[in-house]
């Protein structure tokens, strides 16, 4: 299940362009992999990260994982429902399971995401 | 060195049919989940769940010199045990590290040490550079095939697939007789905490085993569990897992396993050095702890006590019967009492956590 309408990283992460804010998750690939979710750190609301620096963790049962930044910019939401709910992402990663929204410093930072039938490629489906 | 490649347990195709994700463990390719560690953990402690545990190593003693030899290279007495019953205990070397747990069957002509897998060649080894006595020892671990049916409904699925009167074994017994037509061996013990069976019987016939359990098991909605829930099940009753909580560098009585370690019945191996620290103190121990927030300690976090390095995390997990982070770890005395507040350090940051009284689950039927 890769949506055509939204970015991705190599990393498994995937965005949602609005103007200039991002909304960003994990791909339905990546919570298969993990398995169920149970803990979600993520950054404040107001913090400025860059590009691919690793701003949150995501855990499941038997492992912890990074995740990094789509984009750089400045974090505007995140989603709070994660934590209490966090099996939410398993549930629907590309919906109510989304992680943080960021308002981007430029559209150079979508330059390096890629477009569904390449992320397709990369995890060797499509 | 030269890389071998994993073996397979009879189940494998059974694994691949229905989906499971395949991880190699112990040399061995396993299911570590066939739909959510959760739910199956859930099967477990509620209903019932079946898992292959083939990767389990099986050795056999047999022989007229058999009972002394076996008492001689375990920890527990095996002298105390009947024909057909079982019992926990442990292979420790000259100076008290372990070299494994396992289980001793006493069987009517044999016994029948059930090993860790990714100790089966170090444990043969073992066992046979000691050999003692007109003894004859095997390793059967490759030919045999293991299944684990556990939780509160397991009797009754299982009752459906075999000639043994069931409620006629008790915890830590077992019997030999037929499940689904092949002859096995069938003990009432786990590795859950919750009430259930290990069935043992040839490879070859694993998959007809297996099928007839899964018909027998669709009316109480049987499910497959894969290792992950295998951990997060024994995690909860405080079961060790070797490798993780215990290993060449512990004792059984720095690993919480004084109750299998019989210090006063006739030689064996490790038995001096046990008594000498038992003499003098263990100066770490294994405790459990649960987090106080959302953190998972996972295995090498540091645990401290007002700011000071006194051990390391052991074991960890999310809790699914608790839903919070809980684990082993050893810790220095005098801080290992329970109650005593801890810090996990948690990739560089201090979480908090308390020792508690195990098992951290304390529901199950067996604890």
């Amino acid at each position: 299940m890769i949506p055509d309408g939204l970015k991705y990283t190599k990393t498994h992460e995937w965005v949602r362009v609005d103007g200039t804010e991002v909304t960003c998750g994990i791909t339905d690939h990546a919570q298969s992999e993990l398995g169920d979710v149970v803990f979600v750190e993520l950054p404040e609301k107001g913090r400025v990260i860059k590009r691919e620096e690793a701003f949150g963790t995501i855990e499941s049962v038997k492992a912890v994982s990074d995740l990094y930044a789509p984009v750089g910019g400045t974090v505007s939401d995140t989603n709070r429902l994660l934590g209490e709910t966090p099996e939410t992402i398993n549930k629907d990663p590309y919906g109510d399971g989304w992680l943080v929204k960021i308002s981007i410093s430029g559209q150079g930072e979508l330059e390096h995401l890629m477009s569904a039938e390449e992320y397709g490629k990369l995890i060797g489906e499509g | 060195m030269e890389e071998k490649s994993p073996r397979r347990t009879p189940f494998f195709e059974k694994h691949k049919a229905l989906g499971a994700r395949i991880v190699e463990f112990a040399g061995f390719e396993m299911p570590i989940q066939f739909t959510s560690i959760i739910e199956e953990h859930r099967a477990g402690r509620s209903n019932v769940g079946m898992f292959d545990v083939s990767h389990m190593g099986e050795v056999t003693i047999r022989g007229p010199d058999a009972l002394e030899f076996v008492n001689y290279v375990t920890i527990n007495d095996a002298a105390q045990l009947a024909v057909g019953q079982a019992q926990y205990s442990a292979l420790c070397y000259e100076d008290g590290g372990l070299v494994d747990d396992l289980v001793v069957y006493r069987l009517v002509d044999h016994f029948l040490f059930v090993v860790n897998a990714a100790n089966i060649e170090k444990d043969y080894d073992w066992i046979v550079s000691n050999r003692s006595g007109d003894v004859e020892i095997e390793n059967s671990s490759y030919e045999t095939g293991q299944l684990a049916v556990q939780g509160p409904n397991a009797e009754l699925v299982m009752q459906r697939v075999t000639n043994l009167k069931l409620s006629e074994i008790q915890f830590y017994w077992s019997a030999q007789g037929k499940v689904g037509g092949v002859e096995a061996l069938v003990s009432r013990t786990g590795y859950t905490g919750e009430d259930g069976f290990e069935i043992y019987m040839a490879a070859e016939h694993g998959p007809q085993v297996w099928d007839t359990i899964v018909e027998a098991g669709k009316e109480f909605s049987l499910k497959p569990v894969g290792l992950g829930a295998r951990d997060t099940l024994r995690l909860e009753m405080k079961y060790n897992l070797y490798g993780n909580d215990m290993d060449e560098t512990t004792t059984p009585l720095e690993a919480g396993l004084s109750w299998i370690t019989k210090l006063e019945k006739e030689e064996f191996i490790g038995q001096e050095a046990l008594k000498k620290q038992k003499e003098e103190g263990v100066k770490r121990r294994l405790i459990a702890f649960e987090m106080m927030g959302n953190e998972i300690p996972r295995p090498g976090f540091d645990i401290l006590v007002n700011g000071e390095k006194v051990g390391h995390v052991t074991s960890g997990t999310f809790s699914p019967s608790l839903e919070k982070g809980i684990g082993l770890g050893y810790v220095a005395r005098p801080h290992t009492k329970s109650g005593t507040e801890l810090t996990i350090v948690v990739r560089g940051e201090p979480a908090s956590a308390a020792i508690v009284k195990p098992p951290f689950y304390k529901h199950g039927t067996h604890h």
